[in-house]
């Protein structure tokens, strides 16, 4: 099994310092904006780039937690366990930022779009992704926010290795024999 | 995944699958408390509610689960049925299939009728209690609202008191509870309680004060009157004396205890309607975290890509 390093530890950091500007630019002190990040390893790069904004912009802002197990296609194909979703707030005309570690088919991001309804009607929707698997969508589905672009083939899997409690990460591009 | 292919008793269910339901449980719980209280997961599922016995709780809280999970359902009650036209059990079923539906809740006052019917028909099969022998759905929001009221089920003590004879959720409860590690202890009439219980490993105890001394958690159960075809003791007065639940023996007990009852409720029989009612009870919580563990059974039956 082949192992090439597309981020370590230092790189990973820069990338994540960026995409938390990029967010505040465009979103301001987030009076009307909300950071959800997607089940499961979405979880991680949701709550680090929400710490890393909060200290930036000196105030706190809802934060989330979605589930789209219930809301997947591919029910019939594999087992699929439920994680939490913890949303403790109305989306209703705010503007969503969607998170996740890795962007590939776009089927996931497609079932939390569809879970996103039960919580309301949002003003508007962003994708925020660490890594964009290039050409390999199956769904017309685009990141707003991008870490890091790569051109992996379909037998390779993309490993984002969190570290340091969840403070920094490592990424790394697999061969599956 | 589940280990069965079928939910038809606890006893074949492993600690792994029990535990597995209770965690979808808790999340479907969270599902059913959200303004839409509906997922698409089970949209292309067809599930038929065959109940030959009569149910209110038990057959509303299976077609609610069904239809907040988005599956088509069907219900079918044997009164109004070809049933009494003389049709067998398996001819009743291999025609509602040929309907092409995909998983099958059944009810049955035969004990075994749902593992009949799983070694003999092509689809899914949820037993919603059978005779005097198992009733494995409650026995699982049994758990649950104790694991939700008390944090957990290892290490708790459990009490069921009543007709244990006669009764199917006594059985799928003993099962269930010992399963994740709680100590059972039964109560009620010597009559009324099986002969070889203690082979379970379940206590045994004809004093309900004491019992109660005992327990964490008092799950009152009715007296099957339907079910009893000979007299078990003198009267119902005696029995609620002996053996029913009333304020002035929980207050003589000077700790709390939670109180559950599977329902329907005999008021002034094995429970007084001060007890029923009072915040130790824990009885609408059952009845809301049924439709929840209902929904995790048949979404992780449908979950199981490889089979039927």
């Amino acid at each position: 099994m082949g192992q090439r390093k597309i981020l370590d530890a230092e790189q990973c950091n820069l990338t994540l310092q960026r995409l938390s500007f990029q967010l505040i630019e465009n979103h301001d002190h987030f009076i009307d904006s909300v950071i959800i990040g997607l089940q499961p390893r979405g979880i991680a790069l949701a709550k680090l780039l929400y710490s890393k904004i909060c200290l930036n912009i000196g105030n706190e802002f809802p934060f989330g937690e979605l589930d789209t197990t219930f809301f997947r296609d591919d029910f019939k194909l594999k087992p699929l366990i439920p994680q939490t979703t913890s949303i403790d707030f109305q989306i209703e005309n705010k503007r969503v930022i969607l998170i996740d570690d890795v962007l590939y088919t776009g089927r996931s991001v497609r079932s939390a779009l569809d879970a996103l309804t039960h919580f309301g009607r949002p003003a508007s929707v962003e994708l925020l992704v660490l890594i964009d698997r290039r050409f390999s969508r199956h769904l017309p589905i685009q990141p707003d926010y991008v870490g890091v672009t790569v051109d992996a083939v379909e037998n390779e899997k993309v490993i984002v290795d969190w570290q340091n409690n969840g403070q920094s990460a490592e990424v790394y591009l697999t061969t599956i024999q | 995944m589940l280990s069965v292919n079928h939910l038809l008793g606890i006893k074949y269910l492993k600690k792994d699958d029990i535990d597995l339901i209770l965690k979808t449980a808790d999340t479907f719980l969270d599902v059913i408390n959200r303004p839409i209280k509906k997922v698409p997961s089970l949209r292309d599922t067809t599930i038929v509610n065959l109940f030959f016995e009569n149910s209110t709780r038990t057959r509303l809280s299976f077609e609610l689960a069904e239809k907040r999970l988005s599956a088509d359902v069907l219900n079918f009650t044997a009164s109004s049925s070809s049933v009494s036209k003389g049709e067998t059990l398996i001819d009743t079923v291999n025609n509602i299939l040929a309907m092409k539906v995909d998983m099958v809740v059944m009810r049955h006052p035969m004990p075994g009728a749902a593992h009949f019917l799983s070694q003999r028909v092509k689809s899914k099969i949820v037993n919603a209690g059978d005779g005097a022998h198992e009733h494995p759905t409650q026995a699982l929001l049994d758990a649950f609202s104790i694991r939700r009221k008390l944090g957990e089920v290892a290490g708790k003590k459990v009490l069921i008191v009543g007709d244990i004879l006669h009764s199917r959720v006594a059985l799928s409860n003993i099962f269930c509870l010992q399963k994740l590690g709680a100590e059972v202890m039964v109560c009620g009439p010597p009559t009324l309680i099986p002969k070889y219980l203690h082979t379970l490993g379940v206590k045994v105890e004809y004093d309900l004060k004491k019992a109660l001394l005992w327990c964490d958690v008092a799950n009152m159960l009715r007296i099957q009157l339907e079910r009893q075809d000979i007299k078990y003791f003198p009267s119902l007065r005696e029995y609620t004396h002996l053996y029913g639940l009333n304020k002035d023996i929980l207050d003589s007990l000077e700790k709390p205890i939670v109180i559950m009852h599977p329902g329907p409720i005999n008021r002034g029989v094995e429970i007084t309607s001060e007890v029923a009612d009072s915040e130790h009870a824990i009885i609408l919580d059952q009845v809301e975290n049924g439709v929840a563990v209902r929904m995790a059974v048949l979404y992780l039956l449908a979950n199981r890509p490889d089979v039927v």
